[in-house]
């Protein structure tokens, strides 16, 4: 699996970027880790004749954790997400969901801005941030903007994002309350069959808040309000959790692939749900 | 002479049979010293690789090749066209068929070979190959071998007369255009006759889904045509060499003497490296022209669509019994999908290999089994993947079919099992379908592996498991795997076992160093097995030399003698064997030359460990190296100088290895998701020769048995696109799902083996996949689940429960 | 073909520079211009690990890195780890644990549990298990793998409190 030739550039800040994606617009892209796309090269089944290597483009490989919210750059890996000390505190639901993403190897070079700037479905990432109400950071030519994770997909690698902008950062609310990113999976290194990333706020004996995002059962994440909303006021129980369930099973469009029928994502959607709302219900 | 250490520490020295020896081989491999052929490099090597059909069914209009040519670096672009002047556009497959090197006229399976391009670089080969332009015209596509039978769809117009008329084919009479043979074994109208007549009959239909042996290096070979001298040296992943020399030599016309094959160290073969693929002939092709060496490596991709598949074949089985569960009939029908070409790598006269092991460990008086082979538009092969030919489908199904057969009965499938095993006394046995087993104590084995797992107290929780399910306490229901194996292997008996009309002997050629040391040359192929390990260990007990003074080669034609190779088991079975003969001729001349130094007749000396005692004195002795030394530098006489000795093997019969396995599993039921709790394997392979390797050979056969019983398999939609090309898809464990064995064993010698060994890499895959498959079933059967087909993976396992309403 | 690069490399200690087309895989790089075989190629798509090395302290799977992405990286592989005159104790465990069979995935297997070791010098068999999930083994079942990783960590941790 040999990939097409192509001319490599590696800028040594965002404004060299910026200058080769102005150039060669559609024929650039811009690679952070690379293990979402060096495969899809070696398949040929992209092309991509000015890769951008943004290894050496500074300022997106901190994590900055403050009392009201949380600061990611786009080039911080899901390793350096284990192994934040200040991240598993104040966030923990990213830890739990990184050491669920592919296998160590992959997790020391995938980084957050590719898992959430790619549009892949089967990508973890997307959802959770849906759920954390993340608000993503693009560059381009004409400044940065601000675009919120739960507008950001549009189908399969289809984003808001255009192409001649960068993902520079994730910046999330810092989560209160109870979490969980359950996820069902054919083994180590497989995308999700089923995943759902929860938290829950609890006061007193009800649900104050809950935030219901699902991954690869859609082309896109799916962010369901609906699910969501149906836990808050609640004492999360048995009826709750079922209208949750339903509501999600309302947004959510599986397809069939090797993992199984619709039917049966369906079924473990719900049953995946299920479980991690009573897991961060328990946490809450 | 006083002796200085004991008798004991001289046993250990050697380092023989029946000790945990380390591997010899692991030194290079864990310092990355290894030399797989992919490591090979030669001055001016080129690289080679394929075009190949995106379609599963094609004409092929047109090939151009310009662009490609244009291409820096590109050198040549072969199709069947330029391959045709040579007679090499087709070659000879190991069914007895006939494969195109490169597609000529059609394409008859996706991934198909079409041109082969060589480059100076792998680089210019890829970019090449995406500037071949075919222009294809597409067929109607058949991936189901019951509607190829129906079918007007002629897959191989070349082995249909002009006038439609249906040439016999390389088994026999054809049925259809798609039909490739109709194989039988036992007696039809008796078999049919006690089923129609009995008192209890079972009756299931399964299909046992194609899958891959995926070893982790793929196929791949280099081949180097030197000109000046006529010879030709091929390095590849070939776990037959010398096969591969022949059959280079009758299709390239090649003298065999100008042939060299090497096997280098081999990563992995699981059966994968039986074959010869298009690729070695085009490597060879291209060397020939090119005059310079060339490489090719298949991809993974390449490897999962085109090389070698596994199983593909679709059961339907009658079993009947008397009402207290003594089985008296089996009837077995098999259609099998050989894909495109009928490639499987059978004895030439076992076209379904030894699918007639299928009354497996079972004492059944009347059985029959028949087998249909049918062309697809898929991939060719039909090889032994971890197993003896086609025995994993038959240990499958006989152990299926007595699971149906337990719910029939409503009796425990472990006691039915019990019932009707052949017994102790009754070895050799003669089965229904033909087999001479050699031996088997199959009561002693199952009774001590149901005590070690407590078999009645599994039963007991699986009981309250299902009256907790019932009663919502739990979403996991617990099931118990169950299987009773034999297996059949070290083809074979020249008598009745060829593959291409090449015997499947094996052999040994053994040279004593003056000093003591020695090296013995196989006509076998490690492929992790450990053989430089073990027949170091086998030959140390036979000659009296330290293990660690022989070295064992293999794999290099021009040195080792003429055998058939590893796969099936056979490399203890039929070359361990031919170590023991030659290690005994060395012995006989080592003895007459002990007796000439100790001056007593030969008669008057015996062997004890590592030396020839003479009888009675054991203080008179000459060491087995101070007699090496002798035969070399001593005149002797009546005796010529050296120590030498080669047997070339031809077992008497096959070896039957057998074993008992146990696992315990707990499903959840709302995701489909298994767990397993608990995995006994009893082996037994007859004698032990290196313990450690043999419980690391079954570590790695019952994870490969997981694989496929749970999830591994070769998926085609429709179209005949495969869907499970990439190990995303394509269902490898990784050390997260994999649990830990127990492994346990006994010991019943095979009569006729020199020295009593049977053969264990391929029995934990046979008798593990039924093992994990009952597990699943066995969980579901209070609920009233008969049989699913594998593999088990999630969604599955989910739509059985589904079916029999556990979701409600 | 696209045009050459300079690549400056340090790999197993030894400075490498070269001109190479960026498109070239690391594992290339090594295999066949470096002539460093230890390393294997097994899938190709980031889900096997034979191909495994350590790049500037982390393990990655070298068939998916660009030589240019590697560009003044340091590498080590298997050969870097210990050679017939200073074995490494995974080395020495993998041996002595019967850890291997084909040999096809060990180097890219010990590379990486070098890694998991220095990150968790005293890992639970789950821990070895998850650590080690990247790399895929036929033939050994993984059990002997586990136990060769545990009697490396014991070994490595007797000789650190011997020396302290």
């Amino acid at each position: 699996m040999i990939p097409a030739a192509f001319e490599y550039h590696r800028p040594q800040d965002m404004a060299g970027v910026l200058a080769v994606l102005e150039e060669h617009g559609d024929d650039a892209r811009v690679m952070a880790g690379g293990h979402s796309l060096i495969p899809m090269m070696k398949l040929r089944m992209a092309d991509v004749p000015h890769l951008i290597d943004l290894q050496d483009v500074g300022g997106m490989s901190d994590i900055d954790v403050s009392a009201d919210t949380i600061r990611i750059g786009a080039m911080v890996t899901q390793a350096d997400i284990i192994d934040h000390a200040g991240l598993a505190d104040a966030a923990p639901i990213l830890r739990e969901a990184a050491l669920q993403i592919a296998d160590p190897q992959v997790r020391y070079m995938g980084t957050v801005g590719g898992n959430v700037a790619n549009g892949d479905p089967g990508n973890d990432m997307p959802g959770l941030m849906q759920c954390l109400d993340a608000m993503f950071t693009v560059v381009g030519p004409d400044g940065e903007r601000d675009i919120p994770a739960r507008e950001f997909y549009e189908a399969a690698y289809m984003t808001a994002r255009e192409d001649e902008e960068v993902l520079t950062a994730v910046t999330i609310p810092a989560p209160k309350g109870g979490y969980a990113y359950e996820k069902q999976k054919r083994k180590i290194g497989d995308y999700a069959t089923a995943a759902a990333a929860v938290q829950i706020v609890k006061d007193g004996g009800n649900c104050a808040s809950a935030s219901i995002a699902m991954t690869n059962l859609s082309d896109t994440p799916v962010y369901s309000e609906d699910a969501s909303n149906a836990l808050v006021g609640t004492s999360v129980d048995a009826a709750a959790v079922d209208a949750a369930v339903a509501a999600m099973l309302g947004d959510i469009d599986p397809t069939e692939d090797n993992r199984g029928p619709v039917a049966f994502k369906n079924h473990v959607a719900g049953v995946i749900l299920r479980r991690a709302i009573e897991r961060a219900w328990s946490r809450a | 002479m006083k002796d200085e250490i004991t008798r004991e520490e001289r046993v250990d020295n050697l380092k023989g049979m029946g000790c945990s020896r380390k591997r010899v081989e692991d030194a290079r491999f864990t310092q990355g010293k290894g030399n797989y052929v992919d490591d090979i490099k030669l001055d001016g090597m080129l690289f080679g690789d394929f075009v190949r059909s995106p379609y599963a069914h094609a004409r092929i209009k047109n090939i151009d090749t310009a662009a490609a040519l244009e291409v820096p670096g590109v050198l040549a672009v072969l199709t069947a066209a330029d391959l045709e002047p040579l007679g090499l556009h087709w070659m000879p497959t190991l069914a007895g068929d006939k494969q195109m090197v490169l597609a000529d006229g059609k394409a008859l399976f996706q991934g198909q070979e079409v041109a082969f391009v060589v480059a100076e670089d792998r680089y210019a080969a890829a970019d090449g190959i995406e500037l071949v332009e075919v222009e294809y015209e597409e067929l109607p596509v058949i991936v189901d071998p019951f509607e190829a039978l129906k079918s007007d769809v002629v897959l191989r117009e070349d082995l249909v007369g002009e006038d439609g008329a249906i040439p016999d084919g390389a088994h026999g009479p054809r049925k259809h255009p798609n039909h490739i043979f109709t194989w039988e074994a036992g007696d039809k109208d008796p078999t049919e006759e006690v089923i129609a007549n009995a008192e209890v009959v079972a009756e299931e239909s399964m299909y046992y889904h194609r899958t891959h042996p995926c070893p982790l290096e793929t196929c791949g070979c280099v081949a180097s045509m030197d000109k000046v001298n006529g010879k030709l040296t091929l390095w590849g992943t070939f776990q037959a060499p010398h096969a591969i020399r022949t059959v280079v030599s009758l299709i390239s016309g090649i003298e065999e003497h100008n042939i060299r094959v090497i096997s280098p160290d081999i990563g992995g073969g699981f059966g994968n490296k039986v074959g010869a693929y298009p690729g070695y002939v085009c490597s060879v092709v291209a060397s020939i022209v090119t005059g310079k060496p060339v490489k090719w490596i298949e991809d993974r991709m390449d490897n999962l669509m085109t090389t070698a598949f596994a199983r593909d074949y679709h059961m339907t089985g009658k079993i009947s019994a008397t009402k207290d569960g003594k089985i008296t009939g089996l009837h077995c029908h098999v259609t099998a999908d050989h894909g495109g070409f009928d490639a499987c790598a059978d004895p030439t006269k076992f076209p379904a290999g030894f699918m007639n092991i299928c009354t497996g460990s079972y004492d059944i008086p009347t059985a029959y089994l028949e087998v249909d082979g049918v062309y697809t538009n898929k991939a060719p092969g039909g090889v032994s993947y971890r197993c003896s030919f086609r025995v994993t489908e038959a240990v499958y199904f006989i152990e299926r079919m007595i699971e149906v057969l337990a719910i029939e009965l409503n009796m425990d499938a472990a006691e039915l099992r019990r019932i009707n095993f052949i017994k102790k006394e009754q070895f050799p046995y003669t089965a229904a379908l033909g087999w001479e087993y050699d031996s088997g104590d199959y009561h002693t084995a199952w009774d001590k592996a149901l005590k070690t797992v407590d078999y009645d107290g599994l039963r007991a929780e699986q009981a309250q498991r299902v009256e907790d399910f019932k009663a919502g306490k739990t979403r996991k229901l617990m099931g118990i795997g169950l299987s009773f194996f034999t297996e059949i292997v070290g083809a074979g008996p020249v008598k009745n076992c060829d593959i291409l009309g090449l015997g499947m002997f094996d052999s040994c050629e053994i040279r004593i160093h003056p000093t003591g040391s020695a090296i013995a040359r196989l006509g076998t192929i490690s492929q992790g097995q450990g053989h430089a390990t073990t027949f170091a260990q086998i030959l140390a007990s036979e000659i009296g030399l330290p293990a660690d003074s022989i070295t064992i080669e293999e794999g290099d034609t021009d040195t080792a003698p003429y055998g058939l190779g590893t796969y099936g088991s056979r490399s203890t079975p039929v070359a361990g064997a031919a170590t023991a003969m030659a290690g005994r001729k060395i012995r006989a001349k080592a003895q007459m030359i002990a007796a000439y130094l100790l001056e007593v007749h030969d008669n008057d000396v015996e062997f004890d460990v590592d030396r020839f005692v003479v009888k009675g004195a054991p203080e008179k002795f000459k060491t087995m190296k101070e007699i090496a030394f002798a035969a070399y530098n001593q005149a002797i006489p009546g005796i010529e100088p050296g120590l030498e000795a080669v047997s070339y093997y031809d077992p008497p019969n096959m070896t039957y290895p057998f074993g008992a396995y146990v696992c315990v599993m707990d499903i959840d039921v709302d995701t489909g998701v298994p767990e397993i709790r608990r995995f006994y394997a009893l082996d037994d392979c007859g004698t032990r020769i290196n313990p450690m390797i043999i419980e690391g050979q079954v570590h790695g056969g019952l994870t490969e048995a997981l694989a496929v019983a749970l999830g591994q398999e070769i998926a085609y939609d429709d179209m005949g696109n495969v869907k499970t090309g990439t190990l995303m898809d394509f269902f490898l464990p990784t050390a997260w799902e994999v649990p830990n064995y127990e492994t346990d064993f006994t010991v019943t010698p095979s009569p006729h083996h020199p020295i009593g060994a049977k053969g264990v890499g391929e029995s934990p895959h046979v008798g593990g996949v039924p093992c994990f498959s009952n597990a699943v079933q066995d969980a579901f059967r209070p609920f009233g689940n008969r049989h699913t087909n594998m593999p088990h993976d999630h969604w599955r396992i989910w739509r059985t429960a589904n079916e029999l309403g556990l979701h409600d | 073909m696209s045009k050459k690069m300079h690549i400056k490399l340090n790999v197993n200690g030894k400075d490498e520079e070269f001109l190479a087309e960026p498109r070239e895989l690391l594992i290339y790089t090594l295999r066949e211009r470096l002539n460093i075989t230890g390393p294997h190629i097994g899938c190709e798509t980031s889900h096997c690990g034979a191909c495994t090395v350590t790049i500037n302290g982390k393990s990655v799977k070298s068939c998916t890195m660009f030589v240019a992405q590697a560009n003044g990286a340091e590498v080590t592989t298997i050969e870097g780890i210990g050679g017939p005159d200073d074995l490494h104790p995974l080395q020495t465990a993998f041996k002595e644990h019967h850890g291997l069979q084909c040999g096809y995935c060990t180097p890219g297997m010990i590379t990486r549990a070098t890694k998991l070791l220095e990150e968790n010098p005293n890992p639970t068999e789950e821990e070895i298990r998850f650590g080690m999930a990247g790399n895929l083994c036929r033939c050994t079942g993984y059990q002997n793998i586990v136990k060769s990783i545990q009697a490396a960590a014991a070994e490595m941790n007797a000789a650190k409190e011997a020396a302290e």
